[in-house]
C-alpha cells in the first residue's frame, strides 16, 4: 500500500481539489485521512495481482441514442442561475491561463 | 525550410476534430455553429447537479469511419474522467477516452508516397468557449472572461499521429491529407478557421539518428499556413538554443501569427495530475461485427483512391492538371467531372470547368445536377457555345438552377449562323489585309488575332473552332 | 396516518380527496418541523395545487395512478424543476433546477403529490443527518437521538406521519440504515433499477433512488412506480419496472435463507437477536436457514471508503461558482473556485473530496483507487458464490440502535462504521430491504437487513412482509 499520509499531501491535494485549509485544519485532515488509509491497509495484504478491476456494478454496454435534436433550455433560465452574467454570457473573474 | 548542420525536425501531431453530427455527444442540444451564446445548452452540457451523459450513437459511427478510414483497429472501448479546474468546462472535468481509445493504430498515405502511422484516434467532448473583457481582449490583462457553453459537449476525435514527420512541409501534406479524410467519411466539414479543425504539433530536434529530443507542444494550430510556420519557427528555436549550449524544456507553447514566434505558455507540472479514472455514468463501448460492416459498407471512397481514379483519366496531366485535380478531390467535385467525361466531353475541359467555375460557385452546387453540367460542357464542347456563354451559362445554373439549354436560350445564346459567321470573316479579311496575308502564308499565330476579333464583334457569341474553320476555308 | 396504499385507494374512489389528504400532511408537518428539522422547504403552494389537479380528475372519473393523492416527502438531493434543492449544502443554496429528476415524473404520473424537500448528510455524506449545513435532523422517536442518514430527514418525515412515503438515496447504507433507526422499510434496489436523472450524484456507481414508508407494501407500490428503463441513465437498466405488489404475499416457502456471520459481527447483542429470531420466523414461515461466513464482506468498508470518495471529489468538482449556487468573489477565477468551495463544502464533504483526490492522484491511484476496484470484484464474487447456497441472505441493518447526537462526529471512522453491513450491497449492485423486526435499548426500533442478487426485489418484499406479519404489523 502507500506511505503514510504526509501533511505535504493533505496540503497537495487540498490544491488540486481547490481548497483552502488553515494550518489547525490541515493537522486535522491529515490525522483524519490517515486514520481511513490506516483502515484500509488491510486491503493491502491481499494478492489481488489476477484479480479484474470492476468500475461498474453491471456490464451493459453500447447504450447509445439517436442524434436527434431536443429542445435546450431557455437561455433566460439558464442565466439566472448564474451568480454573473453579461451579454448572454457567464461572466467570472480574469482567467490567469489558457486551459492545460 | 531544412534545418542545417545535420539537425532533423521530429513532429507528431493531434489534431482535434468537431463531428458534424446535428446533436451533442451526450445532449440532444444542436451542434451548431454560430448560435447566439448560451441558446444551445440544456443540464446535461451545462453539467447541472443531477444530470447524466447518453453517447450519441452517430458520433460513434462518425468515429469508427475515420478509423476505418486510417486503417485503425477498432476495439472495446470506455471512457474516462480528466479532472481539472477550468472555468469553460462546465463539469471540471473531461470525459474523453484514455486507455482503451474506439480506434488504435493505423496510418495514413500522403500524395508523396510517404507513409504516418497513426497511434490512436479517439473519442472526446469540447469544452465551451471563453471571451475576454478589459485589457487586449485577449487572456492576458484581462479583467473579466465571460463564458458560453454552446460548444460544450460538441463531440471531438482526437487523431494523433506517430513521431514520423519530418519537415514542416510534410505536417502541411499529413493535414491537408486528413482534412480530405475526415470531409470524405462525412465526419467534418474541415472549417479550421470556424475551428472545427484544431491542430496541436509536438515538434523536437535531434541529430540525425540519435533517439528523439525534448519535445514542446504548440497548442491551437488554426490554419495550414500557422502549422507549416509554427513547426519551423520551434525547430529553429530549438537547434539555436542547444547549439547555444542550452537544453529544450518540456513544455507546452504557444504559437503568435503576428509575432510569427511560439512562446511559453505552460511547463509540464504537478497541476497536470488529471486523476484519469473510468467515467461511472457511461458503459463500455463493444462495437459487434455487423455494426461496424454497416459503418464500413456506408464508407465512401477515401481522396486518395479518388485522386487516381480522376487522374487515370487524363492523358499525361500537366501540373496545372494536378492542381486542378486536387482542388477537385478536395471540394468533392469529382463525380461532375466523372459524369462529364461519361457524357463524352473531354476530360480536360471537363477538369477545367469543375476546377475553375464549379469551385468558385461551391454555394450554390446542389443546383447543379451531373447532367445539367455535362450538357453544358457537351454544348461547348460541340459549338453551340462560346467558352465565355459556357461559364455564364454554368453560373447561372449555379446561382438559379435550371436546364442548361432554356438557359442559353433566354440569354440569346443562339448557335451564330455560319452565314452570319462567313459575312464577318470575309469583313475582317477585307479591313487587316496584312494579317491575312501573313496567316494565308503559314503564321498560324495569326488565327488567334481573328478569332479575337471575331469575338469582339460577335460579343463572344462565336465558337472559336468554327472561326478557324472559316479562316481555313477561305485560305 | 393512513397508509399510501389506504389513500390511493380511497382517493380514487371517493371516500377522501387528496387535497383533504395533503391538509392532513400540511398540518403534521407544521405541528413538528420546527421541533425535528425534517423539510429544508415545504411546497405548499405546488403541492396545493398538484391535489387538487388530482381531485379534478377523479371528478371527472379518471384513473390516476397507483400513488393518488399521495403526499410524500422528496429528499433534497433530487432535482424538482422550480424547487429549491440544496444537498443541504451552502453551495447550493437557492439554487432551482430547471428540470425534474425522472422520479419526480414518475411519481407525478402515478398520482403522488411532492410536499417538499428533506433535510440529509451534506451530498449525502453521512449517517446521521448531522452533517447538513443546515442542522440535524432529529429522531422522532426520541429527539435526543439521530434519525441515521444520510435520508435522514425523508425517514423522520415518515416516521413522524408528516408523509406515509418518502424517497431516499442509498450509496452506502443511506436508505436502509435511516429506516432501520426510525423503524421503517427501506429498499435500496439493484443497481440501474431506479433511474438516477436527476439525483444529485454522490458516487455514480454506488448510488441507487429507494423508497421508504411504514409498510412493506407501500414501499413496493412506491418502487413499482419510480422503477424501469429510463433513457436519460445510461446505466439504467433495459427493462420495464417489475411486478412487486403482485408478489408481496408470496411469502418464503422453500426459499434458504443465509445468516451471514459478517453481517451481525460487532453489533449490539438487541441488534443479534432481532436478527436471529428473525430466521426463526422465516423459518417458521416454511423457508430453510443456513449460517454462511463472507469474509469479503470484512474488505467492504475499506473499498467503499475509497471508490466512492473518488467517485464524489470528481462529482463535486463542478460547483465552483461559474454557474449556479454560492460564488465568493476573488480577483481571478482560480481564486474565486478555491474561496467558493472553501466557504460552500462542510467539513465532512471537504473530508471526502480530498479523500478521493488522493486515491486518485499520480502515484496512489494502483495502490488505493486500483485496489478498491479489484476488492469490489470479490465482492461481487463473493455474493455470487452464497448465492448458489441461498436464495436471500439475512443480517442487522446496523450495528445500534439510533444513537444519540454527537456520538460519532469527532470520529470519522466510528461513524463510517455504522454502515459497515449495508456497503456490501452497494459495491456488488445488489438488492436490500431494512424491514423493522423487534426493539432493543430504550425501546428503540431495530433493523433486520435482508439481502438479494440484483433484480430480486419482488422476493426481498415478500420475505420483508413476513417479518412485518410476524413482529404484529398485519
Ligand atoms: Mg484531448
Ligand atoms: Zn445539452
Amino acid at each position: 500500500m502507500g506511505s503514510p499520509l504526509r501533511r505535504e499531501d493533505v496540503a497537495y491535494v487540498a490544491k488540486l481539489a481547490r481548497l483552502t485549509l488553515s494550518d489547525a485544519e490541515l493537522d486535522m485532515f491529515t490525522e483524519q485521512l490517515g486514520q481511513v488509509l490506516a483502515h484500509a491497509e488491510d486491503m493491502g495484504a491481499l494478492n489481488l495481482e489476477n484479480v479484474v478491476a470492476t468500475a461498474h456494478p453491471f456490464g451493459l454496454i453500447n447504450v447509445v441514442r439517436d442524434d436527434i435534436v431536443r429542445p435546450s433550455l431557455e437561455r433566460e433560465v439558464v442565466l439566472a442561475m448564474a451568480p454573473d452574467a453579461r451579454d448572454g454570457r457567464f461572466a467570472v473573474p480574469r482567467i490567469m491561463g489558457e486551459a492545460p | 525550410m531544412t534545418l542545417e548542420n545535420g539537425w532533423e525536425m521530429v513532429v507528431g501531431l493531434e489534431v482535434h476534430t468537431e463531428l458534424k453530427t446535428a446533436t451533442k455527444m451526450f445532449c440532444g442540444c444542436a451542434n451548431s455553429f454560430g448560435s447566439e451564446p448560451n441558446t444551445n445548452v440544456c443540464p446535461v452540457c451545462l453539467g447541472l447537479p443531477g444530470s447524466l451523459p447518453v453517447l450519441n450513437e452517430r458520433a460513434i459511427e462518425l468515429a469508427m469511419a475515420i478509423g476505418m478510414a486510417l486503417h485503425s483497429r477498432i476495439a472495446p472501448s470506455t471512457f474516462h474522467r480528466k479532472n481539472y479546474f477550468y472555468p469553460d468546462m462546465p463539469k471540471d472535468f473531461q470525459i474523453s477516452q484514455y486507455d482503451l481509445p474506439i480506434n488504435s493504430g493505423g496510418y495514413l498515405d500522403l500524395p508523396d508516397g510517404s507513409r504516418v502511422s497513426i497511434e490512436r484516434a479517439h473519442l472526446e467532448e469540447d469544452t465551451g468557449k471563453s471571451t475576454h473583457l478589459g485589457g487586449s481582449g485577449r487572456i492576458h490583462g484581462a479583467d473579466r472572461s465571460l463564458v458560453d457553453y454552446n460548444r460544450s459537449g460538441v463531440p471531438l476525435v482526437e487523431i494523433v499521429s506517430g513521431p514520423d514527420i519530418r519537415s514542416s512541409a510534410q505536417a502541411r501534406a499529413y493535414a491537408m491529407e486528413l482534412r480530405g479524410i475526415l470531409i470524405a467519411t462525412g465526419a467534418s466539414d474541415g472549417r479550421m478557421e470556424e475551428g472545427s479543425m484544431r491542430i496541436d504539433a509536438n515538434v523536437s530536434v535531434r541529430q540525425s539518428a540519435d533517439p528523439f529530443g525534448t519535445r514542446c507542444e504548440i497548442k491551437n494550430l488554426n490554419s495550414l499556413r500557422s502549422l507549416q510556420r509554427a513547426i519551423d519557427y520551434e525547430a529553429q528555436r530549438q537547434v539555436e538554443l542547444i547549439e547555444a549550449g542550452g537544453t529544450v524544456r518540456q513544455e507546452t507553447r504557444h504559437w503568435d501569427e503576428i509575432l510569427a514566434v511560439t512562446s511559453t505558455m505552460r511547463i509540464k507540472e504537478e497541476a497536470d495530475d488529471y486523476r484519469y479514472f473510468r467515467e461511472p455514468d457511461l458503459v463500455d463501448l463493444a462495437p459487434d461485427q455487423a455494426w461496424q460492416d454497416r459503418v464500413r459498407g456506408e464508407l465512401p471512397a477515401m481522396p486518395a483512391e479518388r485522386r487516381a481514379k480522376l487522374s487515370s483519366r487524363l492523358n499525361e496531366p500537366s501540373d496545372a492538371q494536378v492542381g486542378a485535380v486536387e482542388v477537385v478531390i478536395d471540394l468533392g467535385l469529382d463525380p461532375f467531372v466523372h459524369a462529364a467525361i461519361d457524357h463524352g466531353v473531354d476530360p480536360s475541359l471537363a477538369l477545367a470547368r469543375a476546377a475553375n467555375e464549379l469551385a468558385a460557385g461551391l454555394d450554390g452546387i446542389t443546383r447543379l445536377s451531373h447532367e445539367a453540367f455535362s450538357v453544358t460542357l457537351s454544348m461547348e464542347q460541340g459549338g453551340e457555345l462560346s467558352a465565355t456563354q459556357a461559364k455564364t451559362v454554368l453560373g447561372e445554373l449555379l446561382a438559379r438552377g435550371g436546364d442548361p439549354k432554356a438557359v442559353a436560350a433566354a440569354k440569346g445564346f443562339e448557335q451564330l449562323s455560319s452565314d452570319t459567321l462567313g459575312a464577318t470573316v470575309a469583313e475582317l479579311i477585307v479591313q487587316y489585309p496584312d494579317e491575312w496575308a501573313r496567316y494565308r502564308d503559314g503564321d498560324e499565330k495569326l488565327a488567334q488575332f481573328f478569332i479575337g476579333q471575331v469575338m469582339k464583334l460577335t460579343k463572344g457569341q462565336a465558337n472559336g473552332k468554327a472561326v478557324v474553320g472559316e479562316l481555313q476555308a477561305r485560305r | 396516518m393512513k397508509s399510501a396504499a389506504q389513500i390511493a385507494r380511497e382517493v380514487q374512489s371517493g371516500a377522501t380527496s387528496a387535497s383533504v389528504e395533503l391538509e392532513a400532511s400540511l398540518a403534521a408537518v407544521r405541528a413538528r418541523n420546527e421541533e425535528l428539522n425534517v423539510f429544508l422547504h415545504v411546497d405548499e403552494e405546488g403541492a396545493r395545487a398538484a391535489a387538487s389537479r388530482i381531485d379534478d380528475r377523479v371528478a371527472r372519473g379518471e384513473t390516476v395512478g397507483p400513488l393518488a393523492g399521495v403526499p410524500i416527502a422528496i429528499k433534497d438531493n433530487l432535482c424538482q424543476a422550480g424547487i429549491p434543492t440544496t444537498c443541504s449544502s451552502r453551495i447550493l443554496e437557492g439554487w432551482r433546477p430547471p428540470y425534474n429528476a425522472t422520479v419526480i415524473d414518475r411519481l407525478v404520473e402515478a398520482g403522488a403529490v411532492p410536499v417538499g424537500k428533506t433535510n440529509l448528510d451534506e451530498f449525502a455524506m453521512g449517517s446521521s443527518t448531522e452533517n447538513s449545513a443546515f442542522g440535524p435532523t432529529r429522531n422522532p422517536l426520541d429527539i435526543t437521538r439521530v434519525p441515521g442518514g444520510s435520508s435522514g430527514g425523508s425517514a423522520a418525515a415518515v416516521a413522524a406521519d408528516m408523509t406515509p412515503i418518502a424517497l431516499g438515496s442509498d450509496t452506502g447504507g443511506s436508505i436502509r440504515q435511516p429506516a432501520a433507526l426510525c423503524g421503517l422499510v427501506g429498499v435500496k434496489p439493484s443497481y440501474g433499477l431506479v433511474s438516477r436523472y436527476g439525483l444529485i450524484a454522490f458516487a455514480s456507481s454506488l448510488d441507487q433512488i429507494g423508497p421508504l414508508s411504514k409498510t412493506v407494501l407501500d414501499s413496493a407500490i412506491l418502487l413499482e412506480v419510480i422503477a424501469g428503463h429510463d433513457p436519460m441513465d445510461s446505466t439504467s437498466l433495459p427493462e420495464p419496472s417489475p411486478s412487486l405488489v403482485a408478489h408481496v404475499d408470496d411469502g418464503v416457502a422453500g426459499k434458504r435463507v443465509a445468516l451471514v456471520r459478517e453481517l451481525v459481527e460487532g453489533a449490539d447483542p438487541d441488534v443479534v437477536a432481532s436478527v436471529e429470531r428473525a430466521t426463526v420466523a422465516l423459518k417458521d414461515a416454511g423457508a430453510t436457514i443456513i449460517e454462511l461466513s463472507i469474509p469479503e464482506f470484512r474488505l467492504g468498508l475499506s473499498a467503499y471508503y475509497l471508490i466512492a470518495p473518488a467517485e464524489a471529489s470528481s462529482n463535486l468538482a463542478r460547483f465552483d461558482g461559474v454557474r449556479y449556487g454560492l460564488r465568493v468573489d476573488a480577483d481571478d477565477v482560480t481564486a474565486m473556485m478555491e474561496a467558493t468551495r472553501t466557504a460552500g463544502f462542510g467539513a465532512e464533504v471537504k473530508r471526502r473530496i480530498m479523500l478521493g483526490t488522493y486515491a486518485l492522484s499520480a502515484g496512489y491511484f494502483d495502490a488505493y483507487y486500483g485496489q478498491a476496484l479489484k476488492v469490489r470484484t470479490q465482492m461481487i464474487d463473493a455474493f455470487h458464490r452464497a448465492y448458489q447456497q441461498a436464495d436471500l441472505l439475512i443480517g442487522a441493518t446496523a450495528p445500534s440502535v439510533a444513537f444519540e447526537f454527537g456520538a460519532k462526529t469527532s470520529n470519522p471512522m466510528a461513524m463510517y462504521l455504522s454502515d459497515v453491513f449495508t456497503i456490501p450491497t452497494n459495491l456488488a449492485g445488489e438488492a436490500a430491504v431494512s424491514v423493522p423486526f423487534g426493539t432493543g435499548e430504550a425501546g428503540l426500533p431495530i433493523g433486520v437487513q435482508l439481502l438479494g442478487p440484483g433484480r430480486s426485489e419482488a422476493q426481498l418484499l415478500a420475505a420483508a412482509r413476513v417479518l412485518e406479519i410476524a413482529d404484529g404489523r398485519p
